[in-house]
């Protein structure tokens, strides 16, 4: 426990636990304080009051609020992996432990080398660097930003990844109260009584809002009493949530707010933040005001704080921000300093009103008429410069200053659908305008009413407005006796004087000079000063500032405030990390990860994995001694077309479409025919998107009059089946059809190579004939296998080979490939993975995901034939386009290198011999390069202009990215088999 | 936002994939005479009014209804849903 001393400033009272001491650290200092302090309120009270230094000119600074409108004491907290920056002091709940830097300074924060930034002010106003770093334009990403982003700042970040965990939740309720103060209670009360679900957040971890702040509030009853009354009976209700540290930082469509939750310091459980999506039917914002400052000349020093935070150090915190305080305000409001001060018998030199016609009887010298001109101290405010109403200037010793400059309503919810706020002249202030989000009433100061008591009456006519709306019975809610006063005030935003800056924006280091500079500059909408000087666009968005800064720009152009402009605001309210955006998502849980059903059988046979969409494949499967995935690949290609070889191809998309019009829907989804397919066979079938481009390929089986299977590539499984289901539902309801999407269902395995039949003959129940007159090319059929298992067996191929894909039902996958693999041991077969795949597909010419790159045609790919002009199908009426028919067009063909040693690579283009690499001598690009085993060379498919008629020509393949150019000729894409013979044996 | 979908009720809008106005459901006859004309219109013209449109919305994360949703595209309100089957049938769709 610290012994009272000379340094500490704290007053008696206070809403903070004073049985427990915490300790804490600020720049390797060590402070105390008590459960219910901030970070700021306890640095205060340990006699702290430099907690930054500025963001431009490095101006040392102190808090100025006591809220999350904090633009000055922004600090770093936590350690290692743990460090956050930017963390505002003001709204930090101590704990024991806590560490905390300040940020921004170097060496320290009370000695910066960067202040000298402050005397070069001249020369960094508004559009500095706009105009400052022009030239060379070389020089603009190498040495003027990085040394603007070293000297500008922020916090940094820990650079490690977080360690913490953060989660997202949905909640419903039937009335959102945003705000838990006087307003907000009552109206949580209200809507509580009738039965309603209500959620009632606070951004604070008490509540209460201002009743925790000010003294004398309510006429009888005692605040404190009042406020655990409300709690304690909304706790005890099931139909409430009462969610404290919640900062409600967005309202969307719908009645959906976003919501951010933290977890109490150091608490046992749960994730650090937890970002909620509220689905409210109707919402009461009562998130109360927040004060604004006055510009005047040096304005920022340290111990200049605003007056309703002032009185929040004294009342809740027990905490004197100085020994002599003096209050300028232009409203009635800075008078409750004053006096809540003096009762905690703290001095007040003087109260200096702008209003000329202030009140003088306070027991407190009060200046009327008069300004604070200027301000003395460094690194802690010592003295101010008043000038009197007679024009006579004065000083006066002080170590604080208490700021009122008006209350603006915290609307901000209001206006993020794009509704925009309307002025108020009586109370100098924006309010939310008649149109806002819809089921949205904005109660108490936030929607200007400034007295406790039209609070309490608000916010419970808000929550009853809302109830009746929903059907639910009005409540009555029994309210205290409060003060009803009107605050007067006369609006007054800066004091003209000689000299000095007077800042506006003290996120961002703007000043009176950087408005009227962009006044003079003709930068005088809103919007373009807000971006010529950056005024609110510093992480707190101006909460404190915008409105002076309109204020200042309508003052020098000589129009009303209205006339020029309203402030709107954006979400996030405050800050939101984006750890609480990404909740769980990160790593390996960014998204689901889809294992295929021999996945744990090939991770036992070593496979090297890759993903494939969502899917992890087996992209090989490397044996002892094999050195480079080459090896690998080679030999799994060489071994499948020289006896057997096994791969997993369930990840290809499998739909399930049945019902007596399923052919005839099939004709239209195709570009090709399939209502004369007979049952027990398989079709190739080319889908083309409407404008004609070849969208997906694959193979439909009829396995029945009335029922087919067709498949989809791997990436294309959701788009083709969206489609279907378009064209069915909006094309043809009528048609006689219904698909379904069986990809997980089935697990499948294509068996290839001369010796598959002779593998599958040993799985196959002997009753069904997979002899090859039985069961020729593209054959289907329902069997079973294992001795009754039901299966399908397909006579495909993609490799080239006699070749089978044979499905399970899923749960069976593991098993039968283990059986295949048994059954496949002296014909020594061999799986493969996706690789090999590949390149046994290029060999062959087929089509895949490069080549089917949105971008092509059937005539592209040499398939024009298809394209059935004897009936209707999607694709079809474009791709008779003129367009697409030229003579130039792009024609699918094989390369091979004339130096087989000389590699080709996938994206190079293509180039007539010894052109130059550039775009008008662009003839093409490759799709797919492999290296063919079976070959001995390098080969590749790629697009060619004429390329069919072309085929013996050579064409040089350029990559200028690798700076390589290879001759290669242009042949068939079919380069193995192109007859097809082993398919069919 | 929430989309009320005609079968299931109130749904949230990351449950749906969009895709475009509705007039898609007007798909030319591709074996006319002028189809190419009537196709480039029907796939590349579209109005963008400030107010009422009417777009097809696909329950993907659901029961993979097509859906006609009326918004208004100022404020995003949402005045309508109905099945895209049955608005296609009452355009005269059928087989």
């Amino acid at each position: 426990m610290s012994a009272p001393n000379r340094l500490s400033h704290r007053l008696p009272g206070g809403l903070i636990d004073r049985k427990r001491t915490l300790s804490f650290r600020f720049d390797g200092r060590e402070y105390h304080g008590h459960p219910g302090d901030t970070l700021a309120s306890a640095l205060l009270a340990g006699g702290r009051m430099l907690m930054g230094r500025s963001f431009k000119y490095h101006r040392p600074r102190g808090p100025l609020t006591a809220g999350s409108e904090e633009p000055n004491a922004l600090v770093e907290l936590g350690g290692g992996a743990c460090r956050e920056p930017n963390a505002r002091a003001t709204t930090t709940e101590l704990f024991d432990g806590l560490e905390a830097r300040s940020q921004n300074r170097w060496p320290s924060l009370s000695f910066d080398v960067l202040a000298v930034n402050d005397l070069l002010a001249p020369f960094l106003t508004a559009g500095f660097y706009y105009k400052t770093f022009m030239w060379p334009r070389s020089f603009w990403d190498k040495v003027y930003e990085p040394a603007i982003r070293r000297a500008a700042g922020l916090g940094r970040l820990s650079g490690a990844a977080d360690p913490d965990v953060y989660d997202k939740g949905f909640l419903h309720c039937d009335l959102l109260v945003v705000g838990g103060g006087p307003a907000g209670l009552t109206a949580a009360l209200a809507a509580a009584r009738a039965g309603a679900r209500v959620i009632l957040a606070e951004e604070d971890f008490r509540f209460g809002g201002r009743l925790n702040c000010d003294a004398g509030l309510f006429l009888g009853a005692d605040q404190q009493d009042w406020i655990s009354a409300c709690v304690e009976e909304l706790s005890s209700l099931e139909n409430v949530r009462l969610m404290p540290r919640t900062m409600v930082f967005g309202a969307f469509d719908h009645g959906i707010f976003g919501a951010l939750e933290n977890n109490p310091p150091q608490a046992a459980s749960g994730p650090r933040q937890v970002l909620w999506r509220i689905y409210a039917r109707r919402t009461v914002l009562a998130a109360g005001a927040v004060e604004r400052p006055i510009a005047f000349a040096d304005n920022d020093r340290p111990g200049i704080m605003l007056a309703g935070a002032v009185r929040a150090y004294a009342n809740r915190w027990a905490v004197a921000v100085g020994r002599q305080v003096v209050v300028f305000t232009n409203n009635d409001d800075g008078y409750r300093t004053a006096a809540d001060l003096m009762a905690k018998g703290v001095e007040v030199p003087a109260i200096v009103d702008t209003r000329s016609d202030a009140a003088v009887d306070v027991g407190v010298p009060v200046f009327a008429g008069a300004a604070v001109v200027g301000t003395s101290g460094r690194l802690r405010l010592s003295g101010v410069k008043l000038r009197l109403s007679s024009g006579e200037e004065r000083s006066l010793k002080c170590d604080a200053l208490a700021l009122g400059g008006g209350w603006n309503p915290n609307l901000h919810l209001t206006c993020h659908q794009g509704h925009r706020p309307v002025w108020r002249e009586d109370i100098a202030a924006f309010v939310p305008g008649k149109a806002g989000p819809p089921g949205l009433r904005a109660a108490g100061a936030a929607c200007g009413a400034f007295s406790t008591a039209n609070a309490l009456e608000g916010g419970r006519d808000a929550a009853n407005d809302a109830l009746e709306d929903l059907g639910f019975r009005r409540q009555d809610v029994k309210l205290p006796e409060a003060e009803g006063r009107t605050p007067s005030i006369v609006a007054f935003w800066h004091v003209r004087s000689k000299g000095g800056r007077a800042w506006v924006d003290f996120q961002n280091d703007v000043t009176v000079k950087d408005v009227e500079l962009a006044h003079r500059e003709n930068f005088r909408s809103v919007e373009h000063l807000k971006r010529y000087t950056t005024l609110g666009m510093a992480p707190d968005q101006g909460k404190t500032a915008n409105v002076i800064g309109l204020a200042v720009m309508a003052e020098l152009s000589g129009r009303t405030i209205p006339e020029t402009g309203t402030t709107t605001f954006r979400p996030p309210y405050a800050p939101v990390s984006v750890a609480a955006f990404a909740g769980r998502s990160t790593g390996e849980d960014f998204r689901p990860r889809r294992l295929t059903p021999s996945h744990d059988w090939a991770a036992e046979q070593g496979a090297h994995f890759v993903e494939a969409g969502l899917w992890l494949r087996a992209q090989w499967f490397p044996r002892p001694g094999e050195s480079h995935w080459r090896q690998t690949v080679d030999r799994e290609v060489l071994a499948t077309r020289g006896s057997v070889g096994i791969c997993d191809v369930s990840t290809l998309g499998k739909i399930d479409v049945q019902g007596t019009d399923a052919a005839a829907f099939l004709n239209r989804v195709y570009c090709n025919g399939f209502a004369k397919l007979p049952v027990g066979r398989v079709r190739y079938g080319l889908m083309l998107r409407e404008d004609g481009m070849a969208m997906d390929d694959g193979t439909t089986a009829r396995l029945a009059e009335d029922h087919f299977v067709t498949t989809t590539t791997t990436a294309n499984a959701v788009a083709v089946f969206r489609h279907m289901e378009f064209c069915r539902q909006s094309l043809w309801p009528g048609l006689d059809v219904q698909l379904v999407s069986t990809t997980e269902a089935w697990a499948q395995f294509a068996v290839a190579g001369p010796n598959s039949r002779r593998v599958l003959q040993r799985v196959v129940d002997p009753e069904f004939d997979i002899s090859n007159e039985a069961f020729p090319f593209m054959a289907c059929g329902e069997i079973t296998v294992c001795g009754g298992l039901r299966a399908r067996l397909f006579r495909i191929s993609f490799s080239g080979e006699l070749a089978y894909e044979i499905a399970v039902p899923t749960r069976y996958g593991d098993g039968l490939i283990r059986r295949l693999m048994e059954a496949g041991r002296d014909f020594d077969i061999t799986p493969y993975g996706t690789e090999a795949l590949g390149v046994m597909r290029v060999e062959k010419g087929h089509a895949a995901g490069g080549e089917l790159n949105g971008t092509v045609t059937a005539r592209n790919l040499g398939m024009e034939r298809m394209v059935s002009a004897k009936k209707d199908s999607i694709g079809a009426p474009l791709s008779r386009r003129e367009s697409l028919s030229g003579e130039d067009v792009l024609k699918l063909v094989g390369f091979c290198p004339l130096d087989p040693a000389q590699p080709l690579v996938a994206g190079s283009h293509l180039l007539p011999e010894g052109a130059a690499a550039q775009a008008s001598n662009d003839q093409g690009y490759l799709t797919s390069a492999v290296y063919s085993p079976t070959l001995a060379t390098p080969i590749a498919l790629g697009f060619l202009k004429r390329g069919d008629a072309r085929l013996g020509e050579v064409v040089d393949v350029a990559n200028p990215l690798m700076g390589t150019r290879v001759r290669a000729r242009v042949v068939s894409p079919h380069f193995f088999d192109p007859e097809g013979g082993r398919l069919r044996v | 936002m929430i989309i009320e979908h005609p079968l299931l009720g109130p749904r949230d809008a990351q449950e749906f994939v969009y895709l475009g106005d509705a007039s898609l459901i007007d798909r030319p006859d591709g074996m006319a005479e002028d189809s190419v004309e009537c196709f480039h219109d029907y796939l590349y013209l579209r109005s963008n009014p400030a107010g009422l449109h009417r777009e097809l919305w696909f329950h993907e994360g659901g029961d993979r209804s097509w859906l006609v949703v009326t918004r208004d595209t100022v404020t995003h309100e949402i005045v309508k849903v109905e099945l895209a089957a049955d608005v296609a049938r009452q355009r005269g769709r059928c087989r």
